[in-house]
């Protein structure tokens, strides 16, 4: 059974919860006081991840952090179609791999301006945002591009892939960190689809689709 | 860019929530705004908290110009440190469940938002959001009916007692869907707190409450605070479920214009069911508060240029 190391707001945390239902991947939830009780920083805690970072995984004594690494692991092992880390083919995997680099960018800088707004981060609000705009355009633009491609999906692929699930936190609070995103129409459709895709899950300040933005 | 001054004297009067206790003991000291005002709270473990606010510009926590400091009173309350720019009164208003020893009483985040701090408190008295935005925790549709209660205001707080809903979880403790009574509480004009059936001891009540600090005319922060009866469950998993419903309300709130709140007769009026919010209003009105409020009609539809970002 995998444990998660969980805090509900986090975008990085989430990830992962997504990937977990999405999968159908029978897991239980450890609640980290994050925020305000930063138990992610105590002693205990570091004995699971001496970076004090969450989410941290533990699957039957496997333990692994970092976003990216666990969706990996565990896409890799229950994912029977190998579309959302598509380890079969190798150009998409490429792509896939591309695009989930990219989300570094907009975690550093749509989640940072929500961190900043929200928990009161320390962090240049001005430079977050006008990055985060950066990259929406990018994205916005390639993700028009697919659409003339008759592509839904951030890769070249008829399924969604992992650049789209660690892609979709970082945009779609964008607007928490005060990143308004009405110029950016294909996201938005994009954002649509991937909240109606099946096993999709809320997360506390995502709404469904349809509603609002 | 400098936030807008405030001059309300009822506002600058007030004691205001700026951090909690363990955020500047730990982890300070604390930067933050007060009515367009830049204050530190600063106070290691062992040392006395102290708040100054300076009068210079300050961005990202540093301050420019070598601006003029000024010390500000200070008073520890509910877990919370309280300060004001005015002259505040000898008396706070007190939570007596907050000293009862058997209860678990905590703050439990702090978290900001991007509208006044009036729509804030507004949004914490409303049940008829419930069953919408908070749907399977605190409501459930179609149990959408909010009952008849009454409100009371003394000149100094005011009381809507008698509210009843469904809840499927009502907190962390429920095992089951009950009909939760509540009662609202405005202990102060940014403090709104309720009492609920506690799903332990349906004789007792669970206290909840958030006691909002106006940053500017269109940020607040709303510092979280709890007094519960629950011996089963940690903090981590009490706090999530707060988290939880603030991160539900958070988009709804930031989304409602105009962000200040509307006073004026003509204004939006807040539905039937809402008689606390009326009061609410009413109250802000008397008090003379212009300062993240719309006053009249014809300042309806403009906002606020004046913020800090
Ligand atoms: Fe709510």
């Amino acid at each position: 059974m995998v444990t998660l190391y969980d805090y509900e707001l986090s975008v990085n945390c989430y990830k992962v919860r997504l990937l977990l239902n999405f999968l159908s991947i029978s897991h239980q939830l450890h609640p980290i006081d994050f925020f305000p009780g930063w138990e992610h920083k105590s002693e205990w805690f570091k004995e699971v991840n001496p970076l004090g970072h969450i989410p941290v995984i533990d699957d039957d004594g496997y333990v692994l952090r970092d976003a990216n690494a666990i969706l990996i692991y565990l896409a890799t092992k229950h994912d029977t179609l190998n579309s959302w880390y598509p380890v079969e083919q190798p150009s998409l995997l490429g792509e896939t791999a591309q695009w989930m680099m990219f989300a570094e960018g907009t975690t550093n800088t749509a989640s940072a301006a929500r961190l900043h707004d929200s928990l009161g981060y320390e962090f240049d609000i001005d430079a977050c945002r006008a990055g985060a705009h950066r990259l929406f355009r990018t994205l916005d633009e390639h993700l028009w591009f697919q659409e003339q491609r008759n592509l839904n999906w951030v890769c070249s692929a008829e399924a969604p892939t992992l650049a789209d699930l660690v892609l979709f936190p970082d945009v779609i609070l964008s607007e928490e960190g005060g990143v308004n995103r009405v110029s950016y129409p294909a996201i938005r459709r994009w954002t649509d689809r991937f909240r109606r895709l099946p096993r999709f899950t809320l997360m506390a300040g995502v709404l469904e689709a349809g509603i609002l933005t | 860019m400098f936030a807008a001054r405030c001059e309300d004297a009822a506002l600058l009067d007030l004691w205001h929530p700026v951090a909690a206790i363990p955020d500047v003991r730990e982890r300070g000291p604390v930067s933050t705004q007060l009515l367009g005002q830049m204050l530190v709270v600063s106070g290691q473990e062992g040392e006395e908290i102290s708040i100054k606010e300076f009068m210079a510009p300050m961005v990202h926590g540093q301050v420019f110009n070598q601006g003029r400091e000024v010390s500000l009173p200070v008073r520890e309350a509910f877990g919370f440190v309280w300060t004001s720019l005015g002259a505040p009164p000898e008396r706070l208003f007190d939570i007596p469940e907050f000293h009862e020893t058997d209860r678990w009483s905590e703050n439990s985040g702090s978290f900001r938002v991007h509208t006044s701090a009036g729509r804030t408190v507004e949004n914490f008295l409303d049940l008829a959001h419930f069953p919408f935005v908070h749907e399977g925790y605190l409501g459930e549709q179609p149990y959408t009916e909010v009952k008849d209660y009454s409100v009371t205001f003394d000149d100094r707080e005011i009381w809507a007692t008698g509210c009843e809903f469904y809840q499927p979880i009502a907190a962390v403790s429920a095992t089951d869907g009950q009909v939760t009574k509540y009662t609202y509480r405005l202990a102060h004009p940014f403090c709104p707190l309720l009492y609920k059936t506690s799903p332990v001891d349906p004789k007792r009540f669970d206290v909840i409450g958030i006691f909002v600090q106006p940053m500017t005319e269109v940020r607040a922060c709303a510092h979280q605070f709890l007094s519960l009866l629950d011996e089963t469950n940690d903090d981590a998993t009490i706090k999530r479920f707060q988290a939880i419903i603030f991160g539900q309300d958070k988009p709804i709130l930031e989304n409602q214009v105009p962000k200040r709140l509307p006073l004026g007769s003509r204004a939006e009026t807040p539905i039937t069911a809402d008689k606390t919010s009326i009061q609410y209003r009413r109250w802000l009105t008397e008090l003379g508060i212009s300062y993240g409020v719309i006053r009249d009609n014809t300042q309806r539809d403009s906002e606020p240029c004046s913020e800090i970002f």
